[in-house]
């Protein structure tokens, strides 16, 4: 792999740029791997990467029926946290966070991981109940976190409006300082190009039409541009079309795709610089090295996946964020988008075995997947490499619906990450 | 200053009312009926801006919604500016104040620009990913620096002064778009009696009819305009809304119009006007009639201003009479682009050559030019612009036929400004948003809008229509057809759509990259995306790394991210990645717009949901009282609730405390009339009961009450309250503050889904009850002074009784529930009687010092006893044993009760769950937060393992120390021990495990 | 944003009065108690999920308070058909 840094890029601007390798191949499938990773997003090719890094596992295809970080990884609003509630979510997102503190390095590829801390801002008594008991929960988990009152997050965010004139006024909000944004699509191409050099097959343009089984176990997939590849354990990390991947195997998953919708503004110079999110007013915002105002909403009632959702859902988070932000009313909302997101009952994904042996899912991440990427694909190579759940992933079981074990983190993710 | 590149005559301008504005603290004139941009160009300003990357110089491109320079702060204070306004689109008035958003100094005199000079070459597309990386602390530093080259205006730090409204409107038939195909769908569906909305985002209809020397039947064109926008005025059944851009096509045919009202005169406009309007639009059928977006070419310097799109330059002569340069050379690749070099030689203006990158051009405007006398140099394209901060020249040269090299020598011409034009681009943005895919078309050289499941139809240019009779006559039809399929008009009638002069047109060249001598990665920058800075070496190099994509090549390079949204450049930035990866443009694909097409401001699209308003607040009927009583208000759900009643000079916990003192000793007094109320009536009611609640209803008789829980499949409690029985069918059911909409709903499901065979009906009475709870040894006292036909007797009219009478000459249904474990009356009156109760309920209970409480109160008195608050002590993971409740749930009921099947779950009966129990600190005194999670073993290190958390702490004033409940592993079985409660100061509250009831367990005091 | 007829209003409204309920025809299992965790878990949490033609329950929660079914297509999110409860679809995937 061509090693990048600024002495490379000086040595390059010499030679006008035209002797850049290319970051990843281009390569024609083999006919068996080890692993096939069906989905080539950004928790996909992490989890390539790590098979072929941790575990010595290179015979491994990814394979992405459009292009590689084009969905929910091109589409979100790239907060990173890991102020979870429950135990089992904790250390999954703090594993996930861990990694995320190195990745660029790791990558050699900049993924931009700027922990400038995110405010769970708390409106009510409730919220801040609420707030109180999950961060006690996370700093007994070693997870960084404070409780702030309202003049605390005015200092943080001097243009909020803090006052007692909103509809809601703002009581507290948690605070977890090593949390941040990332740019989302340098987290897809670094773990490409990583995994890539590593000598995992990128394979763009390959849509997987069916899981091929024999005797209960999963043998291969048939695909629509390259027939049949065949494979000992096949990972499937789509997202919102798991559903679609589980009908092709023969059983259901507990989840619905909805759609998610964001929003950017027009670039504006540099005013916040910090995440703001707040689930009572539905809404969360943060600024783009670009000078966006980025801004996410929640899902939409109904299943979709047509990447786009209701115009109210907009007007609601924009609704939210004038109240949040009364200057912000002037300025212009550039660019709406959706994404597909697979909800679980929970609110927690699913990394786990299933009914048919040699197939494992990792999906139902809802609103919530981009912060966890490194995490969920390093816990799910150990997974696939070893056939068996990493710790971490273990409550993380699809069989946890069955028995009721279910990690309620609705309270404190609401309905926005 | 003199406008010197204004015109003595024409143009669509009032030369009688000039107007003055400022740009960069400099003043200058326009006339009414100018852009921004166009009043610049006419005082010849260059230098609009500076780029955002290699802060090169910029100026005015465009003459609409696709400029992509021209964006500018405006306003004259803090609180009204505007961030990023397009010059182009922004209306000229008096006292406009306008200033560049890039440069250091300033625009014109930029000294970062020598920064993008010598370090332009180090910032290829995603040099970011590249670098930046080592050492690994350093990242935030970096990323300060980046940060400060972020962004093109800025916030205003004032809160906005103006409103924004929303209007909703149904339509027949929405046409969007005011040029000649959309006059002629608007005439006939108009005509047809169909309700019309047509809406454009110029100050007048007519589109491109506005700046063109094109006759419609045998006429000027703008007369037409004129005749027709009239006639359309004359209509009832037709809305005209220009300013107004349809910025989103959404699903079944919604679309939203964003409407400026008061932008072209800002500040000058009058009170009481809302700034912005956003129409929520459904409409039956709608026409597209969106028009097309001309393509500049890509070549060397592109960007130095001068540089424009052809019919920018014959919008701003035609229509503003302004020239905006003295020498012009233009490249084209087709016929339709001649009219600039006309209609600058007609200004008086030196055209020193139409360079035609076609070999034999021979279209009727190529003789017209030719005959004018004006130089075609054909089969030769401007490979670079020379200049910096104006075009000073060009160089030219012949090209091959396929406009893939340069094939001869090169030419220098001096000229200051270059027209380029390389096509059209249907304006497909809208028909995107739903979801379809636009389609390459060969014979356009563009993408016309795909397949729909959307009711629409799309007229003219955005067809690839260009031809003047082509938009009218697709229009007309439009019209019709659109008006026939929403019910109006007839579709066959034989209309004669109005005649335009037609021109042979010449067969243009599909060319969008210019070669140059050089290759791309050494020729002078060409830029394809002027706003983001994006090359076609940038684009070539992006592929060259592997982003094949379409998308990835957009991402990488930035791409059509701008406030323009590539509407200049995608397409030939797209044609730059399929040539570079020997694909045809189809291949390589296309990308989809998303709405918005135009930026709008979120103060539009939040209307008047803001601030107060933000959400309803819903009141209680003695809301009054409470305000003049100084009663601090919590927000639950949409309701104002009293949260306590504190005295002058008190602190919240001495309040709290006599208030509680108050109840327990004497009578105290809780607005309860935000629980919510429904009313269930029907011969199957009792058995629907037992089946929604966990406990038994059979038995329940009349004139009894009976507190029930509710929970979900999965056997999780959601919600909990009273139900009284009315009458044999008929059940009153109370519910949480929060959860009464939600519960409702529920009832509603399994009623209609489930069981339809129920005779049983339900009906939320939550706002036609008030009622207030007494509570506290002397309330039955105090009733009885307030009713005369309610026995109170203990004996007659027990705990979990309720009787119907009349309460200060009101009727009343009044319960004896307790939720204080005091004596307890719950009275409930008309909403609407509310207010006098209450206050008879002081008048008479002065002398008992009968006291306010509001829901902190209540949450210690119920605490003191023990009874949970859901959604406080509960949290969706906890089912009615957890809660030590299972005294309420009865598994003896025939029907498999919702909740029962869910709480037997494997995971739901093992040993050791979360359990609620009482906590008593070690020291009386020290309440332990709420929230606080429980510990075995303090010293543990990190993560510790945690036992449960806090859900409810107080201190108790009767008791006099402290009380909590909270969730504790295996907490039933543990009674006596400590657990402990580290905290985020490092200290550790120790607590013993007790019962949750705390105060009166026999429960003698509601009994008294 | 949608646009749904409701069966029992008889007109059209906009979507802002309807609440998505999730798939249609989940039947709550006749004998609960003799259901295994996993018939359980099917009933409350696996879902069909399809892209494409997918059958869903709605109410009209702020206007007449009735529940009905759509059978919508999740990719173009095209209403096929709308019926009411008890009923069954006319229009279903393949």
């Amino acid at each position: 792999m061509q090693k990048y840094s600024g002495f490379g890029l000086l040595k390059h601007a010499l030679s006008h740029h035209e002797n850049w390798q290319r970051v990843w191949r281009n390569p024609q499938p083999k006919k068996k791997y080890d692993v096939i990773i069906v989905g080539g997003g950004g928790h996909g090719l992490a989890t390539a990467y790590y098979l072929a890094k941790e575990h010595g596992i290179t015979n491994v295809a990814v394979l992405e029926k459009g292009y590689l970080g084009g969905g929910n990884t091109a589409r979100n609003t790239t907060i990173v946290r890991s102020n979870y509630l429950w135990d089992e979510a904790a250390h999954l997102y703090e594993h996930a966070m861990k990694l995320w503190e190195g990745l660029s390095q790791d990558l050699n590829y900049n993924v931009m991981f700027s922990q400038r801390g995110v405010l769970n801002l708390g409106h009510t008594l409730q919220d801040m109940r609420d707030i109180e008991r999950r961060v006690n929960a996370n700093r007994l988990n070693g997870i960084d976190g404070e409780v702030l009152d309202a003049k605390q997050v005015q200092e943080i965010v001097p243009i909020m409006d803090c006052s007692e004139n909103t509809r809601y006024p703002v009581m507290g909000a948690s605070w977890q300082p090593r949390a941040g944004v990332a740019r989302h699509d340098a987290v897809a191409w670094g773990f490409a190009r990583a995994a890539d050099a590593l000598g995992v097959d990128l394979i763009q343009q390959c849509e997987v039409i069916d899981i091929l089984t024999e005797d209960g176990a999963a043998i291969g997939v048939e695909t629509k541009q390259h027939g049949v590849i065949k494979a000992d354990r096949i990972g499937c990390v789509t997202a919102g079309n798991s559903g679609v991947m589980a009908k092709m195997a023969g059983f259901k998953l507990p989840l619905e795709s909805h759609p998610l919708q964001a929003l950017v503004s027009e670039p504006i110079k540099p005013i916040l610089d910090t995440v703001v999110m707040s689930n009572h007013v539905h809404g969360y915002v943060s600024q783009s090295d670009k000078g966006d105002l980025v801004i996410g909403a929640g899902i939409d009632g109904y299943n979709g996946y047509g990447q786009r959702g209701s115009y109210p859902t907009i007007e609601h988070t924009v609704q939210a964020i004038v109240e949040l932000f009364p200057m912000f009313s002037r300025v212009r909302m550039n660019r709406q988008w959706g994404g597909i997101v697979d909800t679980c009952p929970d609110a927690c994904p699913i990394i786990s075995d299933t009914p048919v042996e040699n197939l494992f899912f990792n999906c139902g991440w809802g609103t919530g997947g981009f912060k966890a990427t490194p995490g969920s694909g390093h816990v799910f190579a150990a997974t696939l490499a070893r056939g068996e759940a990493h710790e971490l992933a273990k409550p993380f079981s699809m069989f946890r619906f069955h028995d009721g074990s279910l990690i309620d983190e609705h309270g404190a993710a609401g309905v926005a990450h | 200053m003199t406008q010197k590149n204004r015109l003595k005559t024409g143009g669509r301008i009032e030369r009688g009312k000039p107007m003055k504005f400022s740009y960069n603290g400099r003043s200058y004139q326009g006339f009414e009926g100018d852009t921004l941009a166009a009043a610049l160009l006419a005082n010849g300003v260059d230098i609009v801006g500076r780029s955002f990357k290699y802060s090169r110089p910029r100026g005015i491109v465009a003459a609409g919604a696709e400029e992509p320079n021209a964006v500018l702060q405006l306003g004259a204070t803090e609180a009204t500016q505007v961030p990023n306004v397009r010059a182009t689109q922004q209306e000229l008035f008096d006292g406009l104040v306008a200033h560049a958003t890039n440069g250091w100094p300033n625009a014109e005199l930029d000294l970062m620009s020598y920064v993008g000079k010598v370090g332009g070459r180090m910032m290829p597309p995603g040099f970011y990913y590249k670098t930046f990386m080592y050492p690994q602390s350093l990242w935030e530093t970096y990323e300060k620096f980046i940060r400060k080259a972020a962004g093109l205006g800025r916030s205003p730090l004032e809160n906005d002064p103006d409103t924004y409204d929303h209007l909703n409107q149904h339509a027949d038939v929405m046409i969007v778009g005011g040029g000649p195909a959309g006059l002629a769908a608007a005439l006939q569906a108009a005509r047809s009696g169909a309700r019309v909305i047509l809406a454009d985002e110029q100050q007048e209809f007519g589109g491109a009819l506005l700046h063109s020397k094109e006759q419609i039947d045998g006429r000027p064109a703008t007369e037409w305009v004129t005749k027709v926008v009239e006639e359309l005025r004359g209509y009832d059944n037709v809305l005209l809304l220009p300013r107004s851009t349809v910025n989103g096509y959404h699903d079944h045919n919604f679309l939203t119009i964003h409407e400026r009202r008061t932008d072209h005169i800002a500040d000058k406009a009058p009170a009481n006007i809302s700034r912005q309007r956003m129409h929520r639009v459904r409409a039956k059928w709608v026409v597209l009639a969106t028009g097309a977006h001309e393509r500049p070419l890509v070549f060397g310097n592109n960007d130095v201003p001068g540089c424009m799109l052809a019919s920018a330059v014959s919008t701003y002569i035609n229509r503003y009479a302004v020239v905006p340069g003295n020498e012009l050379v233009l490249m084209t690749t087709n016929d339709h682009a001649y009219h600039c070099a006309l209609d600058w030689a007609n200004a008086g203006r030196k055209v020193v050559a139409i360079v035609d990158t076609r070999a034999n051009p021979d279209g009727e405007l190529v003789q017209r030019a030719k005959q004018q006398g004006l130089k075609v140099i054909t089969g030769s394209a401007v490979i670079e612009v020379q200049g910096s901060k104006r075009v000073s020249g060009v160089s030219v040269a012949p090209i091959s036929a396929d406009g893939s090299r340069v094939t001869g020598s090169v030419e220098r011409l001096s000229c200051d400004t270059v027209a380029s034009s390389g096509g059209w681009s249907p304006a497909v943005h809208l028909s995107c948003h739903t979801g379809s895919r636009p389609e390459w078309r060969d014979d356009i050289i563009g993408f016309v809008p795909g397949k729909t499941v959307q009711k629409q139809l799309t007229a003219g240019a955005l067809n690839g229509s260009y031809s003047l009779q082509a938009c009218l006559e697709e229009g007309t039809k439009a019209g019709i057809d659109a008006a026939a399929n929403a019910g109006f008009g007839d579709s066959a009638a034989d209309v004669k759509a109005p005649q335009a002069n037609a021109h042979r047109e010449g067969k243009a060249m599909p060319l969008f990259h210019v070669p140059h001598t050089k290759p791309t990665s050494r020729a002078p920058k060409q830029f394809v995306d002027y706003q983001n800075d994006v090359t076609a070496a940038g684009i070539e190099l992006a592929t060259r790394e592997g982003f094949e994509s379409i998308e990835h090549v957009k991402r990488y390079t930035a791409m059509g991210f701008g406030t323009d949204q590539g509407k200049l450049g995608n397409i030939n930035g797209m044609a730059i990645a399929a040539k570079s990866l020997n694909q045809t443009i189809p291949e390589t694909g296309t990308t989809i717009f998303r709405p918005n097409y135009t930026p709008i401001t979120f103060g539009a699209i939040a209307g008047r949901h803001c601030g107060e308003l933000f959400d309803p607040k819903r009141y209680t009927p003695m809301h009054k009282w409470h305000l003049e009583q100084g009663a601090k208000f919590e927000d639950v759900g949409l309701w104002k609730r009293p949260w306590y009643f504190p005295k002058a000079g008190e602190s919240m916990q001495e309040a709290l405390n006599r208030e509680c003192r108050a109840t327990r000793e004497s009578v105290g007094i809780l607005d309860a009339s935000t629980l919510g109320k429904i009313d269930i009536q029907g011969k199957d009611a009792r058995e629907f009961l037992g089946r929604v609640y966990s406990n038994a209803w059979a038995k329940l008789a009349v004139g009894k009450c009976r507190y029930g829980l509710m929970c979900g499949e999965d056997g999780m409690v959601f919600d909990d309250g009273v139900t009284s029985c009315l009458a044999e069918n008929h059940f009153i059911m109370t519910t949480t503050t929060g959860g009464a909409a939600r519960v409702l709903e529920w009832l509603e499901l399994y009623h209609q889904t489930e069981w339809p065979e129920l005779e049983v009906y339900f009906n939320t009475v939550t706002d036609q009850w008030a009622t207030m709870t007494i509570s506290g040894p002397n309330s039955r006292k105090l009733l009885s002074e307030l009713t005369d036909d309610i026995d109170l007797d203990r004996d007659t009219f027990k705990f979990m009784d309720w009787r119907e009478g009349t309460v200060a000459g009101v009727p009343a249904r009044v319960f004896r529930i307790s939720f204080t474990g005091e004596l307890s009356f719950e009275i409930n009156v008309q909403a609407n009687y509310g207010l006098h109760v209450w206050e008879k309920l002081f008048e008479q209970g002065e002398k008992y010092n009968i006291t306010p409480y509001g829901t902190e109160t209540m949450h210690i008195l119920r605490a003191e006893k023990g009874f949970i608050i859901a959604g406080q002590d509960t949290d969706g993971s906890v089912h009615p044993y957890d809660l030590g409740m299972g005294w309420c749930v009865s598994n003896q009921k025939p029907f498999s009760f919702i909740g029962k099947r869910g709480m037997a779950r494997e995971d739901c009966v093992k040993p050791n769950r979360k359990q609620l129990v009482g906590l008593k600190t070690k020291d009386p005194q020290k309440v332990i937060p709420e929230g606080s999670q429980a510990v075995n073993d303090p010293q543990q290190p990190l993560p510790m393992t945690m036992l449960g958390h806090v859900t409810s702490s107080y201190y108790s004033a009767c008791l006099g120390h402290s009380i909590a409940m909270g969730f504790v592993r295996g907490g039933h079985d543990r009674m006596g021990e400590t657990v402990y409660y580290p905290q985020a100061d490092g200290s550790v509250i120790e607590a013993e495990i007790c019962s949750p009831i705390f105060l009166d367990p026999k429960g003698e005091r509601q009994n008294v | 944003m949608f646009y749904i007829y409701c069966p029992h209003c008889e007109e059209h409204r906009e979507e802002e009065e309807f609440h998505a309920s999730g798939e249609a025809h989940i039947a709550r299992p006749l004998d609960p108690d003799n259901c295994t965790d996993e018939e359980w878990a099917q009933f409350l949490y696996f879902r069909s999920n399809p892209r494409g033609i997918h059958h869903e329950l709605w109410v009209h929660a702020v206007g007449c308070r009735k529940f009905f079914n759509i059978t919508r297509d999740t990719q173009t999110y095209e209403i096929k058909e709308i019926y009411k409860i008890g009923q069954q679809p006319t229009v279903t995937a393949e």
